[in-house]
């Protein structure tokens, strides 16, 4: 793990990238490095948050900069911007089941192909994917998601990149960083090493590639 | 008592002690108002907590406490948090009891429309299809008919949530089941008769000799 600071941090990103944002509906949300994306007009990006979160929040700011070219999320309904982009063809969406939408990065992190899910089977959801039967039971085969890029937001972040996380600003962030080629991190607290227990640790820090230092620091 | 309270009055019936119960947004969200703390129900909300508190006097509201609505929530003691991962193992794998959730439309078999108008509403089918086809019982809470249509169709036309038949729904004039795949009319509201009720349905409904009101 490195720290650096947040504008090193996003010049790294190219344009076009596909990039994993943690949050749901902006909470959990490394809201400084989205500020920084926006700030560097990294346009033409594929996004893979669960939602679109609102104007001025979250990723919605990158929906407000008109940067996504394609967005998988399982929600969009709450900000009308994301939905108006989809509806006028801007943007590429695809809409998945939130369940489905863990799992497949999970997946991604975990070195599997995919997994069989029952959710889904008989609806739109199934069009063009393969339904495979076990135990008399027919499940969709949902596969793998990875990005290049994680942006993740954890409440503490130890000297070393042990992330532990608050309340329900845990959500997808657990789960992508595990699933993208380099991790960017940005932590309401950054303490020493040793302040999260071991037992504490949800985001062991080789998964972290780099830590957002303080704005000041 | 408005349409709502009708609803969600005769909902909080159906969840027993220790269940762990999924509420939506809209009218499920109002039953856990009727549901009396010493049934101990577990409220899972799906951004990763069980054990979802009231909301929080103004002022004391905490960022990184909020409902999958992205509003803020508090927690009760006993309450846990976890991943989205974790969150929707505990939906698809049976470990909820009971899922209420809104719709658009339910048919004669109990397959359930709730997340897309094609052409008008494409928000994202968000968590529903994952309770609907992993929840112990779904149960489904809506008005019975919207701009005078009936909402209770002989089919969807709108896109399933689910393949998996709905085990319950319940709206401000009747209570619907599902036995034997067949839609089946188990209780009026207060002072709706039975003739009322088939009037504004458009699938058909299995009747049977005495049907009971709702008792709310």
């Amino acid at each position: 793990m490195r720290a650096v600071s947040v504008e090193e941090a996003v010049a790294m990103i190219p344009t076009g990238a596909s990039i994993m944002v943690g949050g749901f509906m902006g909470v959990g949300t490394p809201e400084r490095l989205l500020d920084e994306v926006v700030r560097q007009r990294k346009s033409g990006l594929t996004i893979i948050s669960n939602d679109a979160a609102l104007p001025g929040k979250g990723v919605g700011k990158l929906f407000d900069a008109a940067l996504v070219s394609r967005l998988t999320a399982t929600h969009i309904g709450l900000n009308p911007k994301a939905q108006q982009q989809m509806l006028t063809n801007q943007i590429g969406v695809d809409l998945i089941p939130q369940g489905t939408f863990a799992e497949r990065i999970r997946a991604g992190g975990c070195g599997l192909g995919g997994v069989l899910t029952p959710t889904g089977v008989g609806t739109l959801v199934a069009e063009g994917k393969r339904q495979i039967e076990v135990d008399g039971r027919p499940y969709l085969l949902e596969t793998a998601l990875r990005a290049q890029f994680a942006l993740v937001h954890a409440f503490l972040a130890d000297y070393l990149g042990n992330l532990s996380y608050a309340l329900t600003s845990r959500n997808f962030n657990p789960v992508m960083a595990m699933a993208a080629d380099t991790v960017i991190v940005t932590a309401e607290h950054i303490v020493p090493v040793g302040v999260i227990a071991p037992d504490h640790v949800m985001t062991p820090a080789p998964l972290v590639d780099y830590l957002i230092t303080n704005a000041n620091g | 008592m408005d349409a709502q309270e009708i609803i969600a009055r005769r909902v909080a019936q159906e969840l027993k002690p220790g269940n762990l119960v999924n509420l939506g947004i809209g009218i499920p969200t109002l039953v856990a108002n009727y549901v009396s703390p010493d049934l101990k129900v577990f409220f899972q909300s799906e951004n990763g907590l069980i054990g979802t508190g009231p909301i929080p006097e103004q002022g004391l509201e905490h960022p990184l406490l909020t409902d999958a609505g992205g509003r803020p929530i508090s927690a009760l003691p006993g309450a846990s948090t976890f991943d989205s991962a974790m969150s929707f193992g505990l939906i698809r794998g049976g470990h909820v009891d009971v899922t209420v959730l809104g719709g658009l439309q339910v048919d004669a078999g109990g397959h359930l429309a709730n997340w897309m108008i094609p052409g008008k509403m494409v928000p994202g089918m968000g968590g529903a299809m994952d309770l609907v086809s992993g929840a112990k019982r779904v149960i489904v809470a809506m008005q019975h008919a919207a701009k005078g249509k009936s909402k209770i169709v002989k089919q969807c036309n709108l896109p399933l949530t689910s393949s998996r038949p709905v085990s319950l729904v319940v709206t401000d004039l009747a209570v619907i089941g599902f036995p034997d795949g067949k839609a089946t009319l188990i209780e009026t509201a207060p002072g709706v008769s039975v003739g009322e009720v088939m009037a504004v349905t458009e699938a058909e409904l299995v009747v049977g000799d005495r049907v009971p009101e709702m008792k709310i």
